[in-house]
């Protein structure tokens, strides 16, 4: 391979891009030499296993993925704005809506829904970490390995550009025959083999390491939402493993899965893709679900209304999420009988999450509702969410999906469905939990105003689209002629993204500014909450409770407060913790490379990194680590010091 | 009597012109926009409940309005009230299913009124970014434009020489993909004559956004004279022509007097692309063996009876269940 | 650390059970991964293209021997665990030992079947069919030859440790990784080999 074709060139964007990463990758460089922080990052940060420094490092890289998975959207509604506009060419188009829609959905939405986990989920069932706290940073590292390794295909090798959902035989060898693909099916083949690792981590965490008297029936909802999305995770990554499996034996060693000839099927990836894609969407939304049960009840001063129903309908959209796939694919050409099922299941999912929307709204009933950040976002969301719910109603009647499939009716519906489901909760929930790991909140005044461009921007830039699509445009165009009467719509919707672009802007700079000037809370309590997280000192110290709290209820913290049993009763003891370690992120370096490797067919450097994965699952497995004992003395001294006392 | 409820609601909706899903032109499209409009106002419904509930909590429960002692109280739930918001969803989409699977099958056979009719058959492949038309019947062949005649049944069997396409003509009805390895068939009929956008809407690489063509329908008798006049004027398409036309990214139109599917069957009956192996294998491996030099597949090679196809497609299904069973 | 003295080993700590359960758990994804391969291979089994079909290439004497050697294998981990359970460290030593020779031998035997299949013609690239044949044998083998240096490096492990909290864990939890690749061998072995052969 030459070197003209391992960069991409001939862009000036691209071009720009590469300066910019290799100025901002000198700049860290640098930095960090300079400030003499390589020690510091190391100790506190590559090398942690604390739940809550992991949950972070996710929520930052999440955060940085927004923003490339945002431009990529920028530069599509810039390119779609005016008719025949020629900003970008067909092929670059086609990368970028690629690269959009798998950056948002596995390394955005995943990862910052993950984060959160990370973060609030063993701080809500009273436990010190995860089950596995090793296997935790071990996730992390091979999650930023597949993202970073699928974000260099940009500027080494080219991205890939057959859609998100890589049907083939588009994203064969002989329809994509650069490497982008090869990106595709390595990268996420990393991550996921991480994600599959948080699932298991967090089912051990929640089912053998609640508190005391804290039953399945007492878990805040937040935790309910988790458990059965790891549930999910568990159940439906496998596939996308073999489905990444296959799809790199048919590009890389000319196997015959998905082939036109030699009796391969193109449509068994369709249906393995979907089989994981769809419960995917699920993994993404229920969390959701449960950061808007747990802000909604605080900033209502109520109790969550319908408890058991809200779990029930949880755990049937989970199940029913496992029987919609072929809502993707009705125009293949299955009979009546297998679409009719199909819609019946798919629209059954209605029905639970309407169960939902009503609990919510009667929790909102009779209670004193305040108006904060989270909560606007988690109000926003019920509105604006509907929309999403009963247009994806609409398409899962499959005569009438002959009509909206492939259409920018169907692009609007599930940004309808993506954004104030999992944007806006992600970000509901950063600035709900976000006082807990800091110990302030973000500005209030400034957080409000982010939000009302985003909600409003949002709307400006996806309503249009429902109309685009019965008007006939369908997606993934590059470019549409004036004739189409398209243009005039698109015009408003590309109008309405550099608003959304404006709005997150504004979030940056609240939290840049409430970094800098925003008052401490020494209380721990900020929202005046009700689940554990919040009955412990903020920022959580790193064994998160002096002592284990012993749990009689549901919201368990807003009862003591109001003088209910007490949480904490036994006396401090010394505390077990994990000691930080270096191997995940070793072991997240080498599966960089290996998957580097791999995407080029350099097999030798592959080999050899392969031999460097097995070597640190030998060091892992004859390693003696017990971890260390915190005494007493010292967490008293923390204790005291997280009060605001002087020591 | 659905029916009637549909045309209903269709005259107070004419508003909706503009929107070409919703301007349908044949009866096959003209049931999809009745689906569409009834579920648009039942969800308009669920919509108008939600929101005027969500008003109410918003505008009554503020803390600025509430008592500065007000101390919201302890709710459980309440069985009925949850009871009813399960029931009445479930009416709902019981309703919406019986739509569903009647008009999915409505728009799945000759629509009524034309049973009797026999339909014309138009083969429609595509290759790279370009649309191929072919008349068994008529014995044409066109490229990037279809000719119809009004007021009678059509049978488009569609299948693709590459990605997977979908074929789709807005104010006709509904889109199907066109798939390598099988046939699929779409009833269309058009009621008034006219020039229809036609497209693939399914992303198939770089010229994607340029795959349209026109659909042209005239009535029976303007169709038999265009179709004398192509007889007298157009050329044979020859086998080499027609390979040297699929390699083509994009083409203009063209209009031929013998179809490709003479020397290059569509991967139907027994040339779909499943293979037993056995023994008529020996029969066709002399003519697999020159094709796989071509980058354009052959289909002939492969065998196998249309009934074991469908069996086929069951199989994929249950093979998909199993996975979630687990 | 606290140890509930009544429970085995392998059990006793509170992180030994939940390594235990997570176990359990990464076998769960495992039967899910394994199935889908097993969907793959059932859609595309008759999918045979120009090569040859599982009944011209399936040979029922080397897959009795691999069945054999594979289950024996199931029995002897079983009997190395019941003597870690007893305390015997040689014995478990010896049954450990037995287990990756049977183990060895099964990927040996495998190994041989490919390189018939291959000089047949039969090879990845040949079908859809011998494809999915070569990927589930092949991801079902990969997790054998995994087995075999995992549970070679548990072997030096007890015999320099003899039992404790670690490495009764350990042991156990590769028994059951052991017994999970022979009940998907059981599975291939009739869904692959005896379908293909009717």
């Amino acid at each position: 391979m030459k070197w003209d074709e391992f960069f991409v060139t001939g862009e000036p964007m691209i071009y720009g891009a590469m300066v910019s990463i290799v100025v901002a990758t000198l700049a860290i460089i640098i930095g960090l030499t300079y400030f003499k922080k390589w020690g510091y990052l190391w100790r506190e940060w590559l090398t942690t296993v604390d739940h809550k420094r992991i949950g972070i490092m996710y929520i930052i890289s999440a955060l940085l993925m927004l923003f490339r998975g945002g431009v990529d959207g920028l530069l599509m509604r810039a390119q779609l704005a005016v008719p025949e506009n020629g900003l970008l060419d067909g092929q670059h188009y086609n990368e970028i809506f690629t690269t959009h829609g798998v950056i948002m959905i596995l390394f955005m939405a995943m990862p910052f829904v993950i984060g959160l986990m990370n973060v609030v989920v063993p701080l809500q069932i009273g436990a010190r970490d995860v089950a596995f706290p090793r296997l935790n940073a071990v996730s992390f590292w091979l999650f930023f390995a597949g993202a970073m390794l699928f974000n260099i295909s940009f500027v080494i090798g080219g991205s890939p550009d057959a859609g998100w959902t890589a049907y083939f035989p588009l994203a064969s060898i002989e329809f994509s025959p650069t490497v982008g693909n090869n990106y595709y099916s390595i990268a996420l083949q990393i991550a996921g083999i991480g994600t599959l690792m948080t699932g298991v981590n967090f089912i051990a965490t929640i089912l053998k390491m609640r508190a005391p008297g804290m039953t399945l029936m007492r878990m805040p909802m937040f935790t309910w939402s988790v458990l059965i999305t790891c549930v999910i995770i568990l159940f439906a990554f496998p596939v996308l493993t073999v489905a990444l499996a296959l799809m790199m034996f048919d590009r890389m060693f000319g196997s015959q899965f998905f082939t036109m000839a030699n009796g391969g099927m193109d449509m068994l990836w369709a249906n393995l893709f979907w089989v994981w894609g769809h419960p995917e969407v699920y993994i993404v939304i229920l969390p959701a679900f449960g950061i808007y049960s747990e802000i909604i009840s605080t900033f209502s001063r109520k109790n969550l209304y319908g408890y058991k129903s809200m779990v029930w309908s949880m755990i049937v959209i989970s199940l029913l999420s496992f029987v919609v796939w072929a809502h993707h694919f009705y125009t293949m050409g299955h009979g009546v009988m297998v679409n009719g099922i199909f819609s019946i299941t798919t629209m059954a999912i209605a029905i639970p999450t309407g169960v939902k929307i009503f609990n919510w709204l009667f929790t909102l009933h009779k209670g004193r509702i305040e108006f904060t950040t989270p909560m606007l976002y988690s109000l926003a969301f019920i509105p604006i969410f509907t929309i999403g719910g009963v247009t994806g109603v609409m398409l899962a009647m499959a005569s009438a999906d002959y009509q909206y499939h492939n259409t920018m009716f169907l692009v609007a519906h599930f940004h309808y469905v993506l954004i104030p489901g999992t944007v806006f909760a992600v970000i509901a929930g950063f600035y709900y939990w976000f006082p807990k790991l800091f110990g302030f909140r973000l500005n209030e005044r400034q957080g409000k105003l982010a939000f009302w461009t985003i909600a409003i921007s949002f709307n400006v830039t996806f309503l249009p689209l429902f109309f685009l699509g019965l008007k006939g445009m369908t997606r993934r165009m590059y470019t549409y002629s004036e004739s189409t009467g398209f243009g005039p719509l698109n015009l408003i919707a590309s109008i309405g993204s550099v608003g959304l672009a404006i709005g997150f802007i504004l979030l940056v700079y609240n939290i840049y500014w409430s970094f800098r000037y925003a008052p401490r809370d020494t209380t721990g309590d900020p929202w005046n909450a009700r689940t554990l997280e919040w009955s412990t000192h903020s920022p959580v110290p790193e064994y998160n409770f002096a002592v284990v709290p012993k749990v009689n209820g549901l919201d368990p913290f807003w009862e003591a407060k109001k003088g209910g049993p007490a949480l904490y009763e036994d006396k401090i003891e010394e505390i077990h913790m994990p000691n930080n370690s270096g191997q995940p992120v070793i072991l997240g370096i080498i599966f960089f490379f290996f998957g580097f490797f791999m995407v080029f067919s350099w097999w030798v450097p592959a080999i050899v990194a392969g031999i460097g994965v097995l070597v640190m699952l030998a060091v892992r497995s004859f390693e003696r680590d017990h971890g260390r004992h915190i005494p007493v003395k010292e967490i008293l001294e923390t204790e005291s010091r997280l009060r605001g006392e002087q020591v | 009597m659905l029916l009637a409820v549909f045309t209903a609601l269709l005259v107070l909706l004419t508003g909706c012109n503009s929107l070409t899903v919703l301007d349908p032109k044949g009866p096959v499209a003209k049931t999809q926009s009745n689906v569409i409009i009834f579920s648009m106002l039942v969800m308009a419904l669920v919509l108008l409940v939600v929101y005027v509930l969500y008003i109410y909590m918003l505008t009554k429960y503020r803390a600025s309005k509430a008592a500065p002692d007000y101390e919201p109280p302890h709710v459980e739930g309440s069985k009925w009230l949850e009871i009813t918001w399960i029931a009445i969803p479930v009416i709902i989409v019981t309703v919406l299913s019986v739509v569903t699977v009647r008009s999915t099958a409505a728009v799945e056979t000759v629509p009524e009124g034309y049973e009797d009719q026999k339909p014309l058959v138009i083969y429609a492949a595509s290759s790279n970014w370009k649309w191929h038309f072919s008349y068994p019947e008529e014995g044409i062949e066109t490229v990037n434009y279809v000719n119809i005649p009004t007021h009678r049944p059509v049978e488009f069997r569609l299948y693709s020489y590459g990605p997977i396409t979908s074929f789709w003509v807005p104010q006709l009805g509904g889109q199907k993909y066109a798939m390598s390895d099988m046939v699929n068939k779409l009833n269309l009929v058009a009621e008034h004559p006219g020039s229809y956008m036609g497209k693939n809407s399914n992303f198939s690489g770089e010229g994607f956004a340029h795959m349209e063509f026109e659909a042209l329908a005239m009535s029976q008798g303007e169709y038999d004279k265009w179709v004398k006049e192509v007889k007298e004027t157009a050329p044979k398409l020859t086998e080499q022509e027609f390979d040297s036309l699929l390699k083509e990214s994009h083409v203009g139109r063209k209009t031929y007097t013998s179809t490709h599917l003479e020397f290059r069957p569509a991967p139907e009956g027994e040339n779909a692309g499943h293979n037993h192996g056995g023994s008529e294998e020996a029969d066709h491996s002399g003519h697999s063996e020159t094709d796989h030099s071509e980058m354009n597949m052959d289909h002939s090679e492969m065998n196998m009876d249309h009934s074991e196809m469908n069996m086929d497609h069951t199989e994929t299904e249950d093979a998909g269940h199993e996975t979630h069973g687990n | 650390m606290k140890l509930d003295n009544t429970l085995p080993l392998e059990y006793r700590s509170e992180e030994n059970s939940n390594r235990i359960f997570g176990f359990w758990l990464f076998l769960g994804a495992e039967i899910v991964l394994f199935s889908t391969l097993f969907a793959v291979y059932l859609t595309l089994w008759n999918r045979t293209g120009n090569g040859p079909s599982g009944h011209e290439i399936f040979e029922i004497g080397p897959v009795l021997i691999e069945t054999f050697l594979l289950l024996t294998s199931s029995f002897t981990i079983g009997l190395a665990i019941n003597s870690m359970r007893q305390g015997f460290k040689k014995a478990t030593l010896v049954f450990f030992l037995i287990t990756l020779l049977l183990g060895l031998g099964f990927l040996g035997v495998e190994i041989m079947e490919f390189v018939t299949y291959v000089h047949e013609g039969a090879t990845l690239q040949t079908s859809a069919f011998l494809s999915s044949l070569f990927v589930l044998l092949g991801t079902h083998g990969a997790h054998v030859t995994l087995g075999l240096l995992w549970g070679g490096g548990l072997m030096l492990q007890i015999k320099r440790e003899g039992f404790t909290l670690d490495t009764a864990n350990k042991s156990f939890i590769f028994s059951l990784y052991w017994h999970f690749l022979d009940v998907v061998w059981i599975f291939i072995f009739s869904f692959v080999y005896l379908k293909g052969l009717m």
